[in-house]
């Protein structure tokens, strides 16, 4: 087998929400251990989002849930029982790493805060992932994806263009933010790792969902505070070009070098509008972007979109396509990466799974095992690992804890 | 104490989506030094940005957002002593990262083969926007259009409207998610010694947020598209206008407690218990209607006043920020999320603090982007011990130019 870059690393997740289970989820997939710890009876939220399999909402068949936790072992624990909270000790003892995505102050309540659970495991690094952080007036706000993405400042932003002034800001779709801040917390989670292998001691992360979308958007952040400007919708974000109609639908390119568009002209075959000389530098191009949007449209509704992508690119010029999920499955390049990787499940088969964006040379991303069956690992965890007897594990069971 | 101290990062990267990957790991206290040159200057220092940013000022303001903590030297990779000079920077740094198309850094006599010969535990990420293998590797791309190819630009946007351009955003995601990776090759490598080479794909990185997306459609062969700041299940789950110019608070409600609780706090109105909104499913499908008496309710109140009526309520309620807003806001203003930076040539700077709050080793800005060349003399005189007539001999060649 491969070697894996966090083949030592042990993790425990708490977590109901998509950002929790995202960032572990990147963990396992480079090798670490993770144990995903749900509520018995409906388990982790994700398992009841759609995409169900076939459209069957089952809990072992969302595919939300089957993406966001391959490779993890999955049992279920109710923590806020007294025995449920000595099994949740027992595992912590065992982890360096804890997830959780608790309401701030609900791990306290539980007796499971950072300072207890310190403890017992000097060197946990525990991570809580919550909407607003753990201190400030927000800290108790509720959210959602669609709030998180509104009020993290890129939602304002959304959709750039004159047009869409009097209109609402827009969320990106999906999970988006959920996505960006379990990427976030994992990368602080690898960081407090690399200083824990150095001084032996671990520590406390407060993750913001708010923050982490901010900071994806820092160039805009700081606008109003430095140049006194409110950036909105109003300004599309390109001087020209971005997403244009063309003959079967819609074609996206951009032009940043004075050098790419002299290729496009010329990749035009040098239309005489073109010379125009207020089109001849960049401020001239920026202020007449308009005029050139429909002066190019006329030409790129002749053209489909393949072509404008591949002939684009060979000529130099960065034009792309708007592509759909389809798009990106039936892509060449993506299938020559291997970008998608099959993945065989006990309920659902084998189904194409998006991989990673990287590829290490030495510890190559890899899958091992589908997301777990609800409570899939109760036994292996809870008897093999940590030495409870079946007896109990039955009674536990019948207590509700397991 | 910082997290990365002792981890020298030699940076390769212009714009924004490599730019990013090394701040974050600056922000941790990797001492970062970027390689810049006046043969093929950042995009941020250019005319034409200052064009797209509306002043010369705010152009240098997004440069140092992106570059805050990190050195700079001028080195001209295009001549043959600046890769030699190159090369020798590898052999005291720990990791190496360029965001050039596929097969560049190769042509440069600086792909990974020559790079582990000089630091065998060298960890080399290339981060490119296609991955350096595959047919379509030497496609050039930015943000725009690799939000497009990467699923994103296709399910954002009004229903029934065209697809909407992803922001600045989609280059830092894939550079956060290139900072992760290098994180990790840095834990493998204090665990065994072994360096490695990354080959990065920024397209794929964005791709991986809509795993679900792509998921409905290999399972079910459904291919999704835009549906404004819809649901597939929450209802009310919309922007809605409020009191004052372009203004609007988001609200989302996924089940009927936060429904009763929404009722309650707008007052019970009475079409508020009409059938058609009694359960969650004939809320979603009377979900237009429903927006438009929602929208007569909030109107009447400013944004804030709305957060603050729903969230004590219990619901899931933020107002749609705009990047003042968010500078004047208290929680923002209690969290520390902006702090200042003198910088040489603007003066006092505003930067977005670390997204990351650690209790032992706090993540840090400490200074400004660097001007262009700025650490020149230090990194080649103090790092490498050269001597200063040969300097100015390298100066004098354009080769630290």
């Amino acid at each position: 087998m491969p070697k894996r870059a966090l083949d030592s690393i042990k993790v425990l997740e708490l977590c109901h929400d998509v950002a929790g289970s995202y960032s572990t989820k990147l963990l396992a997939d480079l090798g670490a251990e993770v144990i995903k710890v749900e509520r018995p009876g409906h388990g982790d939220a994700a398992r009841n989002s759609p995409p169900f399999f076939h459209d069957i909402p089952d809990p072992d068949k969302s595919g939300l849930f089957l993406y966001l936790n391959t490779n993890k072992l999955g049992i279920t624990l109710n923590v806020a029982t007294a025995s449920g909270k000595d099994i949740f000790q027992e595992l912590v003892k065992q982890s360096d790493v804890l997830v959780e995505d608790n309401p701030p102050q609900w791990m306290t309540e539980q007796g499971l805060d950072y300072h207890s659970l310190q403890e017992i495991n000097p060197r946990l690094v525990m991570a809580s992932i919550t909407p607003f952080g753990r201190t400030g007036p927000y800290r108790d706000y509720k959210a959602y994806p669609l709030t998180i993405f509104h009020c993290g400042g890129e939602g304002y932003l959304t959709p750039g263009g004159v047009e869409n002034i009097g209109r609402p800001p827009l969320k990106v779709g999906g999970f988006l933010t959920e996505y960006d801040s379990g990427l976030s917390a994992a990368t602080a989670i690898l960081a407090a790792l690399y200083w824990r292998r150095k001084s032996g001691i671990g520590q406390r992360i407060d993750i913001s969902k708010q923050e982490a979308l901010m900071a994806l958007n820092r160039l805009d952040m700081v606008r109003s505070a430095n140049e006194g400007e409110v950036i909105t919708r109003a300004e599309q974000g390109v001087p020209y070009g971005g997403v244009l109609p063309c003959k079967d639908g819609y074609t996206v390119f951009i032009t940043w070098e004075s050098v790419q568009w002299d290729r496009l002209v010329k990749f035009m075959g040098d239309p005489e509008w073109a010379k125009d000389e207020k089109f001849n530098d960049y401020a001239g191009r920026y202020k007449h972007g308009e005029l050139i949007n429909a002066l190019l449209t006329e030409w790129l509704v002749n053209h489909t979109k393949e072509d404008l992508y591949h002939q684009g690119q060979a000529a130099g010029v960065p034009f792309a396509m708007v592509y759909s999920s389809k798009d990106l499955v039936d892509s060449e390049h993506l299938t020559a990466r291997e970008f998608f990787t099959e993945i065989d499940h006990p309920k659902i088969g084998k189904v194409k799974y998006p991989s990673a964006p990287y590829k290490f040379s030495e510890t190559p991303w890899q899958v091992t095992r589908p997301a777990p069956l609800l409570g899939e690992h109760n036994e292996e965890i809870f008897t093999r690992r940590l030495g409870h007897s079946r007896e109990e594990l039955a009674k536990l069971g019948a207590a509700g804890v397991i | 104490m910082d997290s990365l101290s002792g981890v020298r990062i030699l940076d390769i990267t212009r714009y924004a989506a490599g730019p990013q990957i090394t701040l974050l790991l600056a922000f941790m206290g990797a001492e970062v030094i970027k390689v810049e040159s006046m043969a093929n200057i950042d995009h941020f220092r250019r005319e034409e940005s200052a064009v797209v940013f509306g002043s010369a000022r705010a152009s240098a303001d997004c440069f140092n957002s992106l570059n805050a903590n990190k050195l700079s030297i001028t080195l001209d990779l295009s001549t043959t002593e600046g890769v030699e000079l190159a090369k020798r920077l590898v052999h005291i740094s720990d990791v190496v990262v360029d965001n050039f198309r596929a097969g560049i850094m190769d042509k440069l006599g600086l792909g990974y083969d020559v790079l582990k010969e000089i630091k065998r535990d060298i960890i080399m990420l290339s981060a490119s926007s296609h991955g350096s293998t595959g047919p379509e590797k030497e496609y050039i791309a930015y943000a725009v259009t690799m939000g497009a190819l990467s699923g994103l630009s296709e399910i954002t946007g009004y229903t029934g409207g065209p697809p909407v351009i992803m922001r600045s955003s989609a280059d830092l995601r894939p550079g956060t998610t290139a900072a992760f990776a290098i994180l990790a090759a840095l834990n493998y490598r204090e665990e065994t010694g072994e360096g490695q080479f990354i080959d990065f794909s920024a397209r794929e990185a964005l791709s991986c947020g809509i795993g679900e997306m792509i998921m409905d459609y290999t399972m079910n062969g459904r291919v999704r598209t835009r549906n404004g700041n819809r649901d597939d299940i929450m209802a009310p789950h919309n922007c809605y206008r409020c009191k004052g110019e372009d203004k609007w608070i988001s609200i989302g409600i996924s089940h009927d407690d936060e429904w009763a609780a929404l009722c309650q706090a707008m007052g019970n109105p009475a079409w508020a218990a009409e059938e058609r909104f009694s359960d969650q499913y004939s809320r979603w499908q009377h979900q237009e209607e429903l927006d438009k008496l929602i929208e007569a309710w909030t109107i009447t109140h400013t944004h804030y006043e709305v957060m603050t009526i729903l969230q004590t309520a219990g619901v899931a309620a933020a107002p749609s920020f705009s990047n003042e807003e968010l500078f004047n806001d208290p929680h923002c203003r209690e969290r520390e999320c902006f702090t200042t930076v003198q910088h040489p040539e603007e003066g006092e700077l505003y930067v977005l603090t670390p997204p990351w709050k650690f209790s032992a080793t706090p993540a840090r800005v400490t200074s400004p982007a660097p001007l262009l060349g700025e650490h020149t003399e230090y990194v080649f005189t103090e790092l490498l011990g050269i001597p200063e007539e040969e300097i100015s001999r390298l100066v004098a060649e354009k080769v630290l130019y």
